[in-house]
């Protein structure tokens, strides 16, 4: 179980992104953190990473106090994060990317395995570079596969794994994140707008403004998702970014 | 051979220790430690300069030739002068690597030219590792020149690497290019220390439809320098590419001074290069995975000289 208590981060220009989160993300669930852009979503998912730092609050995994530990500590502590923007590697290939994110060296099976759960052929693709050559939703996929490779997570966070991936690979990708957690129990928390993710979600926390706007079950705030809630007066209310 | 020798064979010619498969020219401190032809490979040794002729058969194919050249100690200056002549329809492999030790206070350096003739429509992969061994205050130096004519429809891919340990080094590559004649280089080069390297590269494509493909990786640490000029002149219909990239650990310094001369209408070149540091995010990435910093740097470099 992952637990944010009272989290507040700021720029280092000094405004306030994160206004004091309290969350919870239960074991074995799938929970989605949606909200309008620019409302803290990354900021929070970064956070749990280790790649900034909170000004305050605490951060526990399974009652550790994991807030001090470094990026590398977290990972190896069982904290698996895919990137909204893939980072490209000039000579490391796909294959080196999955061995080092599973820890050992991998079969062809295996990596032709990881890499189908996200759209890929893995024979074409794993002795690729990691690099410009591949297109924006290539590099994607090969995030998501990296943190799919992982097997010693205790939670899994995906910030916006539907950016540049086509419908075909998007499809996959629902059935992915879906077998993680009926089969495999894992927890997952996914940053996302779409509609498809937040209706396998178990669970939704809508962030705004740096704030838990509202929170709950799947069925109880999807509805005011897509409908529009009562306290917003935009027009485009059944838009997701633009109901909130 | 002796002892320091074997050590630098087995790093930079793929020796395992065992007997050299078909024909080899191994050289010991100036010194001629062991030869062997083939049936379609004949080496002798050149009459008017120290050095090889290698006379390659249009019949040899998917053959390797290995012509390694070691200075186990200090106070030599071995300059040798090793020319190939490859027939027109031959594939081969040619294996030059180099290793420079000194551990005695004096200066060791090797300085090997080549001169490779292609015949039309051979093929030839010429791979070339360096190192330099040992401690102590004497340099280590390693001078390459490299030139090249190929005839038309001739193939020569070049992949050379510089691993470590070379004080400085000055590597110069000239070729001429015969119509659809291809040159594909790929060098890689990491320095460290006070370590410095220049490289110079001159390829004229003279026949219709020629073309080059330079590509240089470096990784320059320390207070290492390194400088790079690559000179592709297109005097006819014909496409040039060269890429270099280079990153900088610590106070490590590149200087790159690409040029392209199109001489012709058709010519068709192109030149991309890159100097930086590592990219934090890289760094955070492999992190994520589980590396720590240094991990993370080791991988990233290893990645970039090796792709």
């Amino acid at each position: 179980m992952l637990e944010l208590k009272n989290i507040k981060w700021s720029l280092p220009e000094g405004e306030e992104i994160l206004k004091g989160i309290d969350i919870t993300i239960p074991d074995g669930q799938l929970t989605v953190i949606t909200g309008p852009n620019g409302g803290g979503k990354t900021s929070l998912a970064k956070l749990i990473a280790g790649i900034i730092t909170p000004s305050e609050g605490r951060i526990l995994l399974d009652g550790t106090d994991i807030t001090d530990m470094g990026i590398t500590e977290r990972s190896k502590f069982g904290v698996g994060y895919a990137f909204q923007q893939p980072v490209r590697f000039k000579g490391i290939t796909v294959r080196d990317l999955l061995e080092l994110a599973a820890g050992e060296k991998i079969s062809d099976e295996k990596a032709c395995e990881l890499l189908g759960k996200v759209g890929i052929c893995g024979r074409e693709y794993i002795d690729r570079s990691v690099d410009a050559s591949l297109s924006g939703g290539e590099s994607k996929r090969i995030e998501i596969a990296t943190v799919l490779a992982r097997s010693s997570s205790k939670i899994s966070v995906f910030d916006e794994p539907e950016a540049g991936i086509d419908l075909w690979s998007f499809t996959c990708l629902i059935d992915t994140f879906k077998a993680l957690k009926e089969e495999h129990g894992e927890s997952l928390l996914i940053i996302s707008h779409q509609e498809r993710i937040l209706e396998i979600a178990d669970n939704i926390i809508v962030i705004a403004d740096g704030k838990v706007d509202r929170e709950g079950k799947r069925e109880e705030i999807l509805p005011t998702l897509l409908h529009g809630s009562e306290s917003c007066s935009c027009p485009m209310g059944r838009n997701l970014e633009g109901g909130f | 051979m002796n002892e320091k020798t074997k050590e630098i064979l087995r790093i930079v010619s793929e020796w395992n220790g065992g007997d050299f498969k078909g024909a080899f020219n191994i050289r010991e401190d100036g010194q001629c430690a062991g030869r062997q032809s083939s049936e379609n490979i004949r080496i002798e040794s050149k009459k008017d300069a120290p050095g090889l002729e290698i006379y390659i058969s249009g019949k040899a194919r998917g053959e390797t030739v290995y012509i390694p050249a070691c200075v186990t100690h200090g106070d030599i200056d071995d300059l040798v002068y090793n020319d190939f002549f490859v027939e027109p329809g031959a594939d081969v492999t040619v294996v030059a690597g180099c290793g420079v030790h000194t551990d005695d206070g004096h200066d060791a350096r090797h300085n090997g030219i080549h001169r490779f003739f292609l015949g039309k429509g051979s093929h030839v992969l010429y791979k070339e590792k360096h190192i330099g061994t040992g401690t102590g205050k004497g340099l280590k130096r390693i001078d390459p020149v490299t030139d090249c004519e190929l005839d038309d429809d001739a193939v020569l891919e070049m992949d050379t690497i510089q691993i470590s340990g070379v004080d400085s080094t000055t590597r110069k590559t000239n070729a001429k290019l015969g119509a659809r004649a291809k040159l594909i280089i790929h060098e890689r080069l990491m320095t460290d220390g006070n370590e410095t390297a220049k490289t110079e590269f001159n390829v004229e494509m003279n026949g219709e439809d020629s073309g080059v493909d330079l590509v240089s990786r470096s990784v320059a640490k320390g207070e290492s320098y390194q400088d790079y000029h690559s000179v592709i002149k297109g005097n006819c219909r014909c496409t040039g590419h060269s890429e270099c990239d280079a990153i900088l650990v610590g106070n490590g310094r590149v200087n790159a001074a690409p040029e392209l001369f199109a001489g012709d209408i058709d010519a068709s070149l192109i030149h991309e290069a890159a100097i930086g540091k590592i990219a934090g995010e890289q760094i955070i990435k492999l992190k994520t995975l589980g590396l720590d910093d240094e991990e993370a740097e080791k991988k990233i470099i290893e990645g970039f000289l090796r792709g």
